[in-house]
Order: C-alpha cells, then sequence, then structure tokens
C-alpha cells in the first residue's frame, strides 16, 4: 500500500510523542482501541486555567495511519479551547493525512481518542 | 549491496538466470516455439520433446514416475484439481474430507466450495507448534472419508508436517492422501516412493521458475482417479485440457533440475544465514518464534515482536521486503489466521513478520536487516503505550478494552 507524503512525515518524525502524569488535574487522559484490533491509541492534554489547551502528547500502537493520525492530532489541540478541539471531525483528519478508505478507521480512532480525554479532564473538574 | 532487500522467497522468487535462458529458447521463430500437441511436423516433435524431459526433471526431484505428472498453471489448480477431482470421482464412496485449519487458501476455499455442493470437512486444529496432531487426524477418520489434504510445509511459519506417517495411515484405511508442497519442493526431500501421497501439488515460482507453471503428482500405482475440472483437447491424458505452455513448462522443468542438484549446497548456505538472523534478534526483549523451529524449512523464520503492530514495523523496514501476519496487510481485516489457529493471540499475530531467506540472499544483508529492525523496533516501543505498560508493569489483558 502506498502511503501519502504526510503520514510517511508524521511516522518518521511523530510530534509530541510522550506522557504526562494521568494524575495531575489538569491532564485530561483518552486511551482507546484495543490491542486485539491491532491498534491502541493514548491522548493526553494539559488544560490551562483558561481552558485552553497548553500541551498534548501521545503514544500509538498500531499501523503507520494510525501513528499519523494521532501526530497530527496532538498538534491540532495545541491552543484550542476543549469546545474546539471536541469539535474535530475524523473526515478532516483523514482528509489531511489523505488516508485511503480501508485506513479511515485510524482517524476515527483519534476523534475517539481526544473526546475521550476532554471528557477524563472535565470529569476530574466535576469532582 | 542494494536496497530494498527481498526477504519474502516464500512469496516468490525471483527466476534463475540459467531457467530464464532456457523459457527464451521456446518463445520466437527462431526457437522451440511448436505446439506440443503437433504431431505432424518437427515443429511440434520439438516442444514435445522438450516438455517430456521437463516432466521428467520435474518428476525427479519428488522420485515419481513422469507419467505421474499432470502440468497445471500453479500450485492453487492443483490443489482445485486434486480435491474437487476426487471428490466428485469419488463421491459414491463417500462425501467427508480432512483438512487442517492452516492450509493455504487454495486447499481452504476449495474445501469451502465442496461444503456448499453438499460434503462435509472436518477441519483440524493444529498443535501449538504448528504441527498437525496425527492422532486428531485418526480420531477424525469415519468410514465415509475419501480425502485427507495437508499441506508438507507451511506458507507462513515453515513447519513441516510429517507426511510420511499421515500416508501410512490413509493407505491402510483406503484414503486417498494430497500434499500441498508449494512450500517444501526444492527445499526439503520429497520421495513418491517412500512416501504414500497420492496426489502432490507443485508450483514453479517457489523454487526459482516461472509463476504461472505448476504440477499435480497423480500416483499410477495404486491407480488415483480425478475428474477433470478442465476440459477441451483432452491434453494430460483427460485430466487437464489446453495447450501446454511450452515456455513456461521448460522453465519449471529447469528450476526443478536445478533445485535437485544445487538443493543441499543451498540449505547449507541458508540454514546459516537463517541462524545468524536469528542469533541477531533472539536477545531482543519479548519476541516470539511462531512454530516449531526443529520441524522447518531452512529458509523461513516467523517472529512476533510484542507491542509493536506489524504493519508500522514493515513501515520502518521500508529496506526489507517481508511480510507481516497483521491484518492491516492484507485485503481482510483479520489477522493471520494461521498463527491464530496456533493459538497465538491477536496481539502476537499483529505483530509477527515472516522473513524468507533463498538463493541470493547475502550475509551483508541479514547483518543489515539485523540493525534495522534493533533500531526501529526500539524507536516503535517508545511509541507504544503497550510497551510503555507492560514496563510499568501493567497486565493489559486485565483491561476491558473496548473492541471498535
Amino acid at each position: 500500500m502506498a502511503y501519502s507524503d504526510k503520514v510517511i512525515d508524521h511516522y518518521e518524525n511523530p510530534r509530541n510523542v510522550g506522557v504526562l502524569d494521568k494524575d495531575e488535574s489538569d491532564v485530561g487522559t483518552g486511551m482507546v482501541g484495543a490491542p486485539a484490533c491491532g491498534d491502541v491509541m493514548r491522548l493526553q492534554i494539559k488544560v490551562g486555567s483558561d481552558g485552553v489547551i497548553e500541551d498534548a502528547k501521545f503514544k500509538t500502537y498500531g499501523c503507520g495511519s494510525a501513528i499519523a493520525s494521532s501526530s497530527l492530532l496532538t498538534e491540532w489541540v495545541k491552543g484550542k479551547t476543549l469546545d474546539e478541539a471536541s469539535e474535530i471531525k475524523n473526515s478532516e483528519i483523514a482528509e489531511e493525512l489523505e488516508l485511503p478508505p480501508v485506513k479511515v478507521h485510524c482517524s476515527v480512532l483519534a476523534e475517539d481518542a481526544i473526546k475521550a480525554a476532554v471528557q477524563d479532564y472535565k470529569s476530574k473538574q466535576a469532582k | 549491496m542494494k536496497t530494498p532487500i527481498y526477504f519474502d522467497y516464500s512469496a516468490t522468487t525471483p527466476v534463475d538466470k540459467r531457467v530464464a535462458e532456457k523459457m527464451c529458447d521456446c518463445l520466437t521463430l527462431e526457437g522451440n516455439f511448436g505446439n506440443p500437441s503437433s504431431r505432424s511436423h518437427p515443429f511440434g516433435w520439438a516442444a514435445d520433446e522438450a516438455v517430456e524431459q521437463a516432466r521428467k526433471d520435474v518428476a525427479a526431484l519428488i522420485n515419481a514416475n513422469p507419467k505421474e505428472i499432470v502440468w497445471t498453471s500453479g500450485a492453487t489448480e492443483s490443489d482445485n484439481l486434486a480435491i474437487k477431482g476426487v471428490a466428485h470421482f469419488y463421491h459414491k464412496k463417500g462425501k467427508h474430507i480432512i483438512t487442517s485449519k492452516t492450509e493455504h487458501k487454495a486447499v481452504l476455499d476449495t474445501c469451502r466450495q465442496l461444503e456448499r455442493e453438499g460434503y462435509e470437512v472436518t477441519y483440524l486444529d493444529p498443535q501449538t507448534n504448528g504441527l498437525v496432531d496425527i492422532d486428531q487426524l485418526k480420531a477424525a477418520i469415519r468410514d465415509d472419508t475419501i480425502l485427507v489434504s495437508i499441506m508438507h510445509v507451511n506458507n507462513e511459519i515453515g513447519v513441516i508436517n510429517d507426511i510420511t506417517a499421515i500416508g501410512e495411515i490413509t493407505r491402510e484405511r483406503g484414503i486417498i492422501f494430497h500434499v500441498d508442497a508449494a512450500q517444501s519442493a526444492g527445499k526439503i526431500e520429497i520421495d513418491m516412493q517412500k512416501m504414500k501421497v497420492d496426489l502432490l501439488s507443485l508450483s514453479a515460482h517457489k523454487i526459482y521458475g516461472p509463476k504461472g507453471v505448476g504440477a499435480l503428482f497423480v500416483r499410477r500405482k495404486p491407480r488415483i482417479r480425478v475428474e477433470a475440472q478442465m476440459h477441451g483437447g483432452g491434453h494430460e491424458r483427460g485430466m487437464r485440457s489446453g495447450t501446454l505452455a511450452t515456455h513456461q513448462i521448460v522453465g519449471m522443468g529447469e528450476a526443478f533440475r536445478i533445485a535437485k542438484e544445487e538443493m543441499q549446497q543451498d540449505n547449507a548456505r541458508i540454514i546459516k544465514l537463517r541462524d545468524r538472523l536469528f542469533d541477531g534478534l533472539k536477545d531482543i526483549e519479548e519476541v516470539y518464534i511462531n512454530g516449531d523451529m526443529e520441524h522447518r524449512v531452512p529458509h523461513n523464520i516467523n517472529i512476533s515482536f510484542n507491542y509493536v503492530e506489524g504493519e508500522s514495523l514493515m513501515m520502518a523496514l521500508k529496506d526489507l521486503a517481508v511480510s507481516s501476519g497483521s491484518a492491516c496487510t492484507s485485503s481482510s481485516l483479520e489477522p493471520s489466521y494461521v498463527l491464530r489457529a496456533i493459538g497465538r493471540n491477536d496481539e502476537l499475530a499483529h505483530s509477527s513478520i515472516r522473513f524468507t531467506l533463498g538463493r541470493f540472499t547475502t550475509e551483508e544483508e541479514i547483518d543489515y536487516a539485523i540493525k534495522q529492525i534493533i533500531d526501529n523496533i526500539t524507536k516503535l516501543r517508545e511509541l507504544s503505550p503497550l510497551w510503555e505498560m507492560y514496563k510499568d508493569g501493567i497486565d493489559i489483558n486485565a483491561i476491558q478494552w473496548a473492541a471498535h
């Protein structure tokens, strides 16, 4: 299968790989996927007191498209408010990375990951 | 050294130059282009002679009679002809077939078709080393069993089934025994005088011959009958009609002749390279060899690198032409059914890479591959949340994952 240049770029130079302390109150963690399905994505966001995402980190077990989708997502969410970040659609990721139909599920997973991270952060704040 | 490096000899092999030369001699006006069935002039006679020489060379590699060789378009057709041919010819004797879950799709899908036609098929579970359990096979035999079809060497994990032992059982019970030998011919000894195999599928392109040609061994003593699947001019004693492709057949014959002559020296060299690759990788943490290491062809190594997904690893190993049991590499979304059948969990099946070496693999290529693999495994594990969890002592199987 041929990959787009953008997928290859993100895959070879992934942005924002790493870990944030999941126990910090200003960190939201979203982990989606399953090892049995061949991809697991963990996305973490650090949110400022103004509700803007200051930092984002990811780790992904999965194919090149899954790694690229999560890498791109960390770039996109930084500087966005939680609401703006939640509005990112998988189709935008798929379009940006020129994912073929068989790889669209990777972008769906990325959308799920940011939603889960925002949810995790919000539930922490509600406590 | 040129990249990418070819490590996928079980998918196909390059045609040996000596083979290609012989094939080229059978194409043009100056060459041996005649129709082997033309009995009325020297063009036909010469082509027929070339085809019959090839038949002898193919038969010689498996110690069979040349009259027992039927030309086909490849091992897939041979499997179809053998299985459907026997099922249709002997259906009055019974309608039960035994095969295994790790067979090639050419066997499994043919059996599925026969199920649709009203036949019953038993699919044996392999043992965790990938081999067919002989006792389980014996227990599966019924009074209406007409055919057992078991592969000699598995294409993914390279393990060698004991077809000699299976042949003793089937012959005693009067059951026809078919063997798919696409992955074993030219790699290990096959002897049709000693092994009680009734039908044996062969392919040319796995052993440095051309694609598009294969053969089916059909035993004469005791005589095995198959119903033709391709009808027409009655070629190949009525079992497979169609003008014989002289250049393809001559290529297969030459490839088999060379294999017989050079198999031992090729194997001695390849097994050293395989061990060198294995030694270079075995100390990486969390690596698993898939399939039995003892009953295995020399050129195959299939490894799972836990916590790294196979397709992303292949993407990283872009200088190495390998194949993966990961779902993403195939058009279906299931990981390797062979690795699942030998009891590997989905993660390990997704993390597997198959390296198959061959006649033209060099030590330099192996060393380059080892370095590439080690570097990229490290890189991808740094990216992997599962690896991090493993390192933190978290049991990944204890987590409730949401399947998607």
